[in-house]
């Protein structure tokens, strides 16, 4: 299998050590992985917290962008940004097959991407129509189409 | 025309004179010639036709590889490059080379080419390699790079551009799998590592995106017709115009829009009425003509008969049905409303009125649409059994094949002049009153009435038939007649853009 063999060597990257910020919470399978992310400095929107990312593999990663969200645990929220939907979803071009995801990319590097993603924002804010969205929003993140248009953030 | 389409024309008259010994030169020189001539030879065009031509297929990746040897030529690049040139720029060749004359190496940056020559595609092993996608590090592992050096193993690589274009759909703007590099993956690159399946995919839909980026050409959109149209017409043309075209597979088609040949009405206008006909807008206009609210608690109600004292089924309140007002105020005039003429409830009758108008101007309209809808329907059952009336007839009276045909060409033309019809009345309801909606609601009768006429020449029983064989066919010939001058006059009109119609064709 294509895609386990690729993650196992990420796995065993992984255990050599993380960038600071970064933890492997569960990896139990080439299915799902959970990963905690936190930023370091000291941006008052996350200060002192601690976010859950869920990461689902297809057969075919990574030549296909895995599917990555925040969830929510114990202790885990889910962080506000304007690219954030308050169910989890994250609205960043990396992480879209078509778009800006490429090969080469990681889950080390895709939770770096999303760490900086975060400690770049200063607005405590949701996307424009995050209600509708949440509402509407099937569980398949696939099946999403964004449009990047916002690069401020 | 822009200076591209030229070339396009040129070039498929070149196609023409392929088999002739003409020098470069010379060729151009008649190509002129040509045109002249074909403006000589047909000086009776109709007003309703446009010029167009049929490309197969192969004609369109000829087209392309004339253009890019072209190209190749006058920059002094390899042809594979300025295919990627030449797609970046959707084919506009005057642009390109303009552009590279000034800048060429933001041109070949931009299009994701980089300075410098493309080295042979080709494989090689590398001692030490480990592959950034799949990890692997085996001896011998047989790895890929373009030339902005970014080496993958060649496995990782094919399945990459296999996803891109069959998962995708992409092929003009395949990029190296590295992240953030631009370099576009070229054919060279292609033939080398995917199987011939999947080439073939990617060299289909390169072939698409050409025309998709051609604004003269369209793909004919009858199913598997795999011809394309090539015709001048814009679409900032399209209220003056009705670009109907015929594909070599003999369907007939908007250029404009890409709907089935809805002559004599313009684009803009099938389109406002086929949503018209789509939406509840009309059920609102029955609703707001037919029907009137209860006072009290709005429910709808639709008075179909009985006095006017309304008792109303859901709150049980009773009002006068004329002036809506409250029953009990009405005393002892039964059955008859004595304020009547109250300014507000004139007003709202006038509303009323104006609904009604409305509705039934448009039920006008649309029933004589439909009809004609429906009869083409039914006489495309009718040109199946015109197939059968002419074995037969074949076979009882003893004419021969080609003697029968006239009752092809008269389902043929039947068929034909229905759809026309058709259209005529969606025309028509978006036309103002004047003296030319005269002149065109009499071409329009005519028609209908020789069509009609036609039509029921079908009805006879077959023995009939062959006696009526001049008959038929001088109605053929008229009605195809009336269809021209029909089509004629209204083009006529909309290209000096003379006609008044209820709404902008600019928009």
């Amino acid at each position: 299998m294509f895609h386990a063999k690729r993650l196992q060597k990420e796995l065993i990257k992984i255990h050599q050590g993380l960038p600071p910020g970064i933890h492997l919470v569960a990896a139990n399978d080439f299915q799902e992985w959970q990963m905690d992310i936190q930023v370091l400095d000291e941006n008052p929107l996350y200060y002192g917290k601690t976010y859950r990312l869920k990461f689902k593999f297809s057969n075919n990663y990574p030549i296909e962008a895995p599917e990555v969200m925040f969830i929510r645990a114990t202790d885990r929220d889910i962080p506000m940004h304007p690219h954030i939907y308050s169910n989890g979803v994250i609205c960043l071009d990396l992480l879209s097959s078509g778009n800006g995801w490429s090969p080469v990319q990681s889950v080390e590097s895709v939770c770096m991407s999303i760490q900086s993603m975060l400690t770049g924002n200063t607005k405590n804010e949701r996307p424009d129509g995050d209600d509708q969205f949440v509402l509407r929003t099937s569980t398949s993140l696939r099946n999403i189409r964004f449009v990047y248009d916002d690069n401020t953030v | 025309m822009s200076s591209d389409d030229e070339f396009m024309s040129d070039q498929l008259s070149d196609d023409q004179y392929e088999d002739d010994d003409y020098s470069l030169g010379e060729l151009e020189e008649d190509d002129d010639r040509y045109l002249d001539d074909v403006k000589d030879e047909k000086p009776s065009k109709k007003a309703y036709e446009v010029d167009y031509k049929v490309h197969s297929d192969e004609q369109i990746r000829a087209a392309q590889q004339i253009q890019i040897e072209e190209v190749s030529s006058i920059l002094g690049l390899p042809g594979e490059q300025c295919a990627i040139l030449l797609r970046f720029f959707k084919w506009q060749k005057d642009r390109l080379i303009e552009k590279y004359m000034d800048t060429p190496d933001e041109v070949l940056e931009d299009a994701g080419l980089g300075p410098g020559y493309e080295a042979p595609a080709v494989l090689e092993k590398l001692k030490g390699f480990s592959c950034e996608i799949c990890c692997d590090d085996e001896r011998g592992l047989e790895t890929y790079a373009m030339k902005c050096g970014h080496r993958y193993c060649a496995d990782c690589y094919r399945q990459y551009i296999e996803s891109k274009i069959k998962d995708e759909g992409e092929a003009s703007r395949i990029e190296c799998p590295s992240e953030g590099c631009s370099r576009i993956v070229g054919s060279k690159t292609i033939d080398l590592l995917v199987p011939s399946e999947i080439n073939h995919r990617y060299r289909e839909l390169l072939n698409r995106t050409y025309v998709d980026d051609k604004p003269n050409l369209r793909w004919c959109p009858a199913p598997n017709c795999e011809y394309v149209v090539d015709c001048a017409i814009r679409p900032t043309q399209l209220h003056s115009i009705v670009p109907t075209v015929q594909c070599s597979c003999s369907h007939q088609f908007c250029f404009g829009c890409g709907y089935a040949d809805h002559l004599p009405c313009p684009c803009l206008l099938v389109k406002k009425w086929l949503k018209k006909c789509e939406d509840d807008s009309e059920t609102a206009n029955w609703i707001s003509a037919n029907t009137k609210e209860c006072p009290k608690c709005v429910s709808t109600i639709e008075k179909n008969g009985g006095c006017n004292h309304m008792t109303c089924r859901k709150c049980k309140h009773e009002f006068c049905w004329v002036c809506m007002g409250p029953w009990q105020e009405h005393g002892t005039s039964w059955y008859n409303c004595n304020r009547f003429e109250e300014k507000s409830g004139s007003e709202a009758r006038d509303q009323q009125a104006k609904s009604r108008a409305s509705l039934e101007r448009y039920l006008h309209y649309y029933n004589r649409y439909d009809n004609h809808d429906h009869s083409a329907k039914l006489d495309k059952d009718l040109y199946v059994k015109t197939e059968k009336k002419m074995t037969t007839l074949q076979s009882s009276s003893g004419l021969s094949w080609i003697e029968v045909q006239y009752l092809e060409a008269a389902s043929k033309v039947l068929q034909q002049c229905r759809q026309t019809l058709k259209w005529t009345y969606a025309f028509a309801f978006y036309l103002e009153r004047n003296n030319l909606t005269y002149i065109f609601e009499d071409n329009q009768k005519d028609l209908e009435m020789a069509v009609e006429t036609l039509s029921s020449l079908f009805e006879m029983p077959t023995d009939q038939l062959a006696n009526a064989k001049k008959e038929m066919m001088d109605r053929t010939a008229y009605v195809n007649s009336r269809r021209i001058i029909l089509l004629e006059d209204t083009a006529k009109v909309l290209a000096e853009e003379n006609w008044k119609f209820t709404v902008d064709l600019k928009q």
